[in-house]
């Protein structure tokens, strides 16, 4: 081995603890890049997989009714390859020691047989027997929620006959991945699932005997989705066709793909701030060690080593750590990254996961940390290189230091002469004072990151549930109903007040740019229900115009006193033009809000209501649900406690669990630089507390000396960390904003706290190992070679 | 100078004209050289006399293509090292010169025979590094670290280095300045015979009056300038010294 590559190995073994701190920075930010892209991409190839093995429709389209015949015709239509007609009915669930509304949707199948197409796959029992009339497949959601399992019993109201069901099995659908109640904006297993039902039974129960109201279809090759939904549209119109839709509006794929999309904004923030700042500070750090060495670099370079030479010398020292920061991140990404695509597909009810880590994605992580790595060691080497070699290996002049800014106040007196040694030492070196303020701030600042979504889930809730919905119980009716009905709501024992809401679905256009959502038509002076402006004040719902959420405003890049298109997707489907008046501060999901009235006169519809919302006696909760439940014209009712609830879990299992996860990275790549900072500082001055301890100062002098150098370093690091967490913050709300939902900038003392907390522990830790460094300083070794 | 070339062209190894060096610190500005017209021939033994502070570290490392002078010119094997590129600079480092730091400048995580090794590994044509060390006495010392050795055995494992690659030029700043008198005179006999038998041209700076006695010339700098130039009539073995 020749003689430079003993100096590498030997001096890399010194130096274990602080290189293994730097791989732990490196790794820190390879990890989260790794497990934020692993597990996104696993979860893409999981859900291509299982759309493609069990055989995801494209075209979905429902009407009121259509005699089987007409299939025939259908599949005369040029592009499509296999189409299946079914019934699907809404129902509402009664489960045993369940005493909240469920509601969940029927869908037929062969009798007997998996379906073409949306195939099912089974987790437990079996399909219905052909001969069963009772006997369903329940999605495993619904059934974990329940606790249902293949031979138990519940009953179900289908075309308000209750009809008596045995669970056969517990399956899942392409179709059904994402089970949530239309209109509702998260998830909720305990209060919404899906039954498959043989198709004979179905249609009976149903009235549709000889008669479909449900199609779907997969395209040829090459087939054009567009023309076939045209050419369906008009077969299916005289049935009362809604309009065929291709996966894109499918309720299912769509909201996974929203859903997959905000992971995406999340997966590929989170790693660009922490790779990013791994990366930074892994070129301070390294750039201060190789200053450290300027002496050796000289020798080298007097002996005729070239700079060329010199710099590889330390590049490879610097190459070695950084593999070694790769491989465990690489190693604990993958891990990560497996067990968050594991959860992720439990959330999204994927039957299995499909984990793999993607080349590119390693290659990514390697090649920006290598890059960091690189270049932090070539611009020191070469400030260390430009150096005559004469002057850096005269031992190092007695540096010119003046008396401070504290003693030119001539407040030196309320400081001993070790202080002032801390606060001269500071003040000479204002640059590297300022790098290893800058790293410890950077730290601080991804700890916030890490944290802050709980604190904007918090305020979410309070805003979205606390300020604007304020209702106990949300009915929506099957149809749009006469107001009377309220009257009758009202006259509830236990109901307090009652408004009447009214959801018209729209697109909304302006120019080439369009969304499809609803307006919401809510009373004037409501108290249950209101709209809350970008300053979250309580504003009217307008009578000749439209509010609408600032996020819709942002696609439809429309501001206030324009005019948008409105295109009434139901009843005589008029096209509006109104002007938008303002706009509605939301963080979950974009709509338009009117006057009720108002808006009912837009559409020529009388005074109708499509659902109402409620406030209610506690006590009296549950019979007022289940009075409204057995209501014919009821087709859902939603408790707002429990929506918070579905909410929280859902941002749990999505959002907070990956804010975890990146917190630990987060806190493991704080320690990592706050060690380094602390260990740099001893190599740069060990040589000079020696000589101190060698001039009578004791080991606890000394060590004040230093570790109160990195006490002022660190309480200067906080604040400016604060300052850097929350603008890292805003750049993540930035990129997380969809139409799901808007995560607000909004940051508890507690997270601010937490971070400090992470970094001060750090530094203490840090300060022990030096501590423990300093004292068994070997004064004699160190005075005696020149390091 | 110029008549001096003329007259031994092919003799002249160094070629220093109007070597000026000037630090400055602010507003003080200190010239450590003020004007320095300098020739080595080949194969010479040169001391170097001057008080502390008279420049000439500061002149042997311009010399050795260390440092860079504020004004003049040095010329060696027809290039000026002042104009020289980095690139160029390091092979004359590499293969002209061997260095002897008066701070020794060991790399700390290498034993006594890697830090020579290091030097042996690069050059065109040097002894083994444990020759080298034998020659200054070592020879039982040569897997130890510096942390391990007394200052002057740290100093003989720096002559060591600079002697093993054989150079051309070898530039001593006060390398017996750690040794007691008879370890000293060993080490100034390893210079010697270098200098002999490979015909080195040997540049040795010292305060000790004494080593000019084993000189061809001894060159005397105070305050930056050249004070004399001698020519050493009675030239002395190295081991005829004492101090
Ligand atoms: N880096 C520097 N910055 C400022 N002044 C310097 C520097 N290096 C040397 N000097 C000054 O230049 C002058 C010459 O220094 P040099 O090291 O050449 O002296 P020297 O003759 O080798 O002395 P000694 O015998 O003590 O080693 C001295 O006055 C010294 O203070
Ligand atoms: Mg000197």
């Amino acid at each position: 081995m020749r003689a430079l590559h003993r100096k590498l190995w030997r001096e890399l073994w010194k130096m274990r603890g602080q290189a293994f701190a730097i791989a732990i920075v490196i790794a820190g930010g390879v990890a989260t890049l790794l497990m934020s892209l692993s597990s996104l991409e696993s979860l893409r190839i999981t859900r291509d997989t299982f759309y493609r093995d069990y055989r995801f429709a494209e075209v979905f389209a429902s009407l009121n009714r259509a005699p089987q015949g007409l299939l025939a015709s259908i599949e005369a239509i040029p592009g499509i390859q296999t189409v299946e007609t079914r019934v699907v009915a809404p129902a509402s669930l009664d489960l045993p020691d369940f005493p909240d509304p469920a509601t969940g949707l029927v869908i037929s199948i062969p009798d007997g047989r998996n379906p073409e197409l949306n195939r099912l796959f089974l987790r437990l029992g079996r399909l219905p027997d052909a001969g069963r009339s009772d006997e369903v497949v329940v999605s495993e959601p619904f059934a974990e929620a329940h606790g249902l399992l293949p031979g138990d019993r519940f009953s179900a109201v289908i075309q308000g006959r209750r009809q008596n069901l045995v669970v056969a099995g517990i399956g899942l659908s392409p179709e059904h991945i994402y089970q949530i109640k239309p209109g509702d904006l998260f998830p909720d297993p305990q209060r919404y699932g899906i039954l498959w039902m043989n198709r004979s039974h179905l249609a009976a129960a149903h009235d549709m005997e000889g008669a479909f109201n449900d199609l779907v279809l997969t395209l040829a090759r090459g087939a054009s989705a567009g023309d076939v939904i045209d050419a369906l549209d008009r077969i299916l119109d005289p049935y009362g066709g809604v309009g065929a839709v291709g996966r894109d509006d499918q309720l299912s794929h769509s909201y996974l793909e929203a859903e997959f999309e905000q992971l995406a904004t999340m997966a590929r923030v989170f790693p660009t701030i922490f790779l990013g700042v791994a990366a930074f500070l892994l070129n301070v750090v390294l750039a201060r060690l190789i200053a450290t060495e300027r002496e050796q670099i000289a020798v080298l370079k007097a002996f005729g080593y070239g700079d060329w030479e010199v710099g590889l010398h330390y590049m490879q020292m610097v190459l070695l750590m950084s593999t070694l920061g790769l491989v465990i991140g690489t190693l604990g990404g993958y891990w990560l990254g497996e067990a968050l695509g594991t959860l992720y597909a439990d959330f999204f009810r994927f039957p299995y996961l499909a984990y793999q880590l993607p080349f590119q994605v390693v290659a990514i992580g390697a090649l920006v940390t290598l890059a960091a790595a690189v270049l932090g060691t070539l611009s020191a080497v070469r400030r260390a290189v430009r150096l005559p070699p004469a002057e850096a290996m005269r031992p190092e002049p007695p540096a010119t230091y003046r008396p401070t800014v504290v003693e030119r106040l001539g407040l030196q007196r309320f400081f001993a002469q070790p202080t002032r040694m801390i606060l001269r030492h500071l003040e000479r070196r204002p640059f590297k004072a300022l790098l290893s303020i800058t790293g410890i701030s950077f730290a601080c600042g991804i700890l916030i990151v890490g944290n802050f979504q709980q604190d904007a889930v918090n305020h979410m809730i309070e805003v979205q549930f606390g300020l604007a919905n304020r209702y106990d119980v949300a009915v929506t009716f099957i149809e749009p109903t006469s107001r009377r009905v309220l009257h009758e709501i009202e006259a509830m024992e236990g109901v307090l007040k009652v408004e009447p809401q009214r959801l018209v679905p729209v697109v909304l256009r302006n120019g080439h740019r369009h969304f499809r959502t609803s307006v919401q038509g809510i009373v004037a002076e409501g108290d249950l229900r209101r709209v809350l402006d970008t300053d979250l004040q309580v504003m009217a719902p307008p009578e000749d115009g439209v509010v609408i959420t600032d996020f819709l405003a942002e696609i439809l890049a429309v501001g206030p006193g324009q005019t948008i298109t409105v295109d009434i997707l139901e009843g005589k489907r008029r096209t509006l033009t109104l002007v938008v008046d303002g706009l509605v501060n939301e963080y979950v999901g974009v709509s338009g809000y009117m006057e009720i009235d108002a808006l009912n006169r837009w559409i020529g519809e009388g005074s109708a209501v499509s659902g109402a919302l409620l406030s209610v006696d506690p006590a009296a909760r549950d019979e007022v649900t289940s009075r409204l439940m057995n209501s014919p014209r009821v087709a859902g009712v939603t408790h707002r406690l429990a929506a918070i609830e579905t909410f929280r879990e859902t941002m749990a299992q999505t959002v907070l669990i990956f804010a975890f996860i990146a917190t630990l990275l987060a806190g493991s790549i704080a320690f990592g630089i706050v060690y380094n900072s602390a260990r740099i500082a001893l190599s740069e001055r060990g040589r000079e507390l020696a000589s101190l301890r060698v001039l009578g100062l004791t080991r606890e002098e000394i060590s004040y000396i230093l570790l109160g150098e990195l006490a002022v370093l660190t309480a200067a690091g906080i604040p400016l960390g604060f300052l850097v967490g929350r603008a890292l913050c805003w750049y993540l709300t930035v990129g997380m904003r969809s139409d799901l939902y808007r995560v607000p900038l909004i940051l508890e003392p507690s997270t601010y706290a937490v971070a400090a907390t992470v970094v001060t522990v750090s530094a203490i830790l840090s300060g022990f190992i030096v501590r423990h460094r300093l004292h068994r300083l070997d004064l004699v070794a160190v005075l005696k070679t020149r390091e | 100078m110029k008549q001096q070339a003329e007259q031994q062209p092919d003799k002249v190894v160094f070629h220093a004209e109007g070597l000026t060096k000037i630090y400055r610190m602010g507003e003080i500005e200190v010239r450590a050289l003020a004007g320095v017209d300098l020739e080595l021939y080949r194969g010479e033994f040169v001391v170097l006399l001057g008080p502390s502070g008279s420049g000439k570290s500061t002149l042997l490392n311009i010399l050795g293509g260390l440092d860079a002078p504020t004004a003049g010119k040095v010329i060696c094997g027809g290039n000026d090292l002042v104009l020289a590129t980095d690139r160029e600079l390091t092979q004359f480092r590499r293969h002209m010169v061997g260095f002897v730091f008066q701070f020794y400048n060991l790399i700390p995580s290498l034993t006594a025979r890697e830090n020579v090794q290091i030097v042996t590994e690069i050059a065109q044509n040097p002894m083994p590094a444990e020759r080298a060390l034998e020659l200054v006495g070592l020879g039982d010392r040569m897997d130890h670290f510096p942390a391990q050795l007394s200052g002057g055995q740290q100093q003989r494992v720096a002559i060591a280095r600079a002697i093993a690659k054989q150079p051309a030029v070898l530039l001593c700043d006060e390398p017996t300045g750690a040794l007691d008198s008879t370890t000293g005179i060993v080490v100034l006999e390893v210079l010697e015979r270098i200098n002999r038998e490979l015909g080195t041209t040997t540049v040795v700076i010292t305060h000790n009056a004494d080593i000019a006695r084993m000189a061809d010339r001894v060159i005397h700098l105070s305050n930056g300038i050249i004070g004399a130039i001698d020519m050493n009539q009675d030239k002395r073995a190295a081991k005829e010294l004492s101090w």
